[in-house]
């Protein structure tokens, strides 16, 4: 197999829109895609700042988020709030253990994994590290697709919601931490679009 | 319009000299190992049929109750809209427009900018605004969740299941079905379009 060469070695760059090659912009100019008019960069805009804030946040707001209940369930002789992990729980107890499982790995591991994941990353690559190059862009990868599945416990709650609605009888209730679950999933998809797995094979120390 | 001799991987930034792929076939870069490039299997026309279909069973899933449930005596369904209503009344407009972009908004707009790129890609040619719609694409398809609201019909279905009397409702189906239009096109990169068509000349 030949060598295989790096775009930004050979003063190149591709268009992160639609793809086409170009030659890269020189340092400080304003360049732009010929074929589709987005703006060419060698790399993501202070990836690595960028995504260290919006993780951070992400990270602060996710307490609230798990602390705080997210849905109230209220009948005639009882009120019970539930938390995410508590919802769980309670799926896991009614008989639905597949669901429950889905309902954990979406709403905690996901997230948790997604914190772990992207702070692990962003340190290897301040310490340039040269360290299991193909599985940290392997990690990148999964962490991208699975991200937004984390969304399920807040439309579960927007549905229960609208359709619990009996009365005095029966009533379920959107509480304050469906919001801070809802801005953790948001920032934490911004968090790993800011992120430039380029820079994973950027800059190392020992070279492959 | 033949491809460009050149792509570059995404995720490490190498650089290949491109050649056609066969049926079922997919380009992985070899230094991350990452897709570059699927073979793409649905013609031009066949994407048109599909976003044709997904607009209808998009319409139907909007206006159909997702499930309604019974309770002593008492009925009671939802649409999607619905939802997006009751969060807003309940004091969590946050979660309100979340859902009403992440359902509603991003999905549609995206089968419009995609049928409307198609309608004129079927002549090999570029749609007015043809650029502006696939950057505004490029940026929209992250945040189209409706397989994940399938998802959670299901997971609210059996929570509310336990109290009440649960029907299923001609919107969960048409949910399933975009779903399953949704997995179809995200095999598919609408960046070929850039390949298939050409500028019209003026």
């Amino acid at each position: 197999m030949s060598r295989l060469v790096r775009a930004s070695d050979i003063g190149m760059v591709g268009c992160h829109v639609c793809r086409l090659v170009c030659a890269a912009p020189q340092p400080g100019e304003d360049a732009h895609c010929p074929r589709c008019g987005a703006g060419l960069h060698m790399r993501k805009r202070d990836s690595l700042a960028r995504t260290w804030a919006l993780l951070i946040a992400a990270a602060l707001l996710y307490l609230p988020a798990n602390i705080f209940p997210i849905m109230r369930t209220q009948s005639l002789f009882s009120r019970d709030d539930n938390t995410i992990l508590s919802g769980v729980i309670e799926l896991w107890r009614a008989g639905s253990a597949d669901l429950a499982v889905i309902v954990f790995v979406a709403s905690i591991v996901v997230p948790m994994m997604k914190f772990l994941v992207m702070g692990f990353l962003l340190v290897s690559i301040r310490r340039r590290s040269g360290w299991a190059l193909r599985q940290r862009a392997k990690m990148y990868r999964v962490i991208e697709l699975v991200g937004y599945w984390s969304m399920l416990d807040v439309f579960v709650v927007a549905l229960l919601s609208a359709l619990v609605h009996f009365k005095v009888l029966s009533r379920v209730e959107p509480l304050p931490g469906v919001i801070y679950f809802g801005l953790v999933v948001v920032l934490t998809m911004f968090a790993a679009m800011s992120f430039d797995p380029r820079l994973i094979w950027d800059n190392r120390d020992n070279d492959d | 319009m033949e491809a460009p001799a050149l792509i570059i991987c995404e995720h490490c930034d190498t650089v290949y000299r491109r050649r056609p792929l066969a049926r079922g076939e997919v380009a992985r870069c070899a230094r991350c190992d990452a897709v570059m490039e699927r073979h793409q299997w649905i013609g031009i026309d066949g994407q048109l049929a599909l976003i044709a279909a997904a607009l209808v069973v998009f319409v139907i899933a909007n206006i159909a109750p997702i499930v309604s449930l019974g309770f002593s005596g008492m009925t009671s369904e939802t649409t999607l809209w619905g939802a997006v209503i009751t969060m807003w009344s309940d004091d969590t407009q946050v979660v309100s427009v979340l859902a009403a972009m992440t359902l509603f908004f991003f999905p549609l707009s995206q089968i419009l900018i995609f049928g409307w790129l198609l309608y004129f890609a079927r002549d090999g040619r570029r749609a007015p605004g043809f650029s502006q719609a696939m950057i505004a694409l490029y940026y929209v398809k992250p945040w189209s969740m409706i397989e994940v609201f399938m998802l959670g019909v299901l997971v609210a279905l059996v929570k509310a299941s336990t109290y009440f009397e649960v029907v299923p409702g001609v919107g969960i189906w048409a949910f399933a079905v975009l779903t399953v239009l949704i997995t179809i096109f995200s095999s598919h990169d609408a960046r070929s379009l850039w390949d298939e068509t050409r500028e019209t000349p003026r």
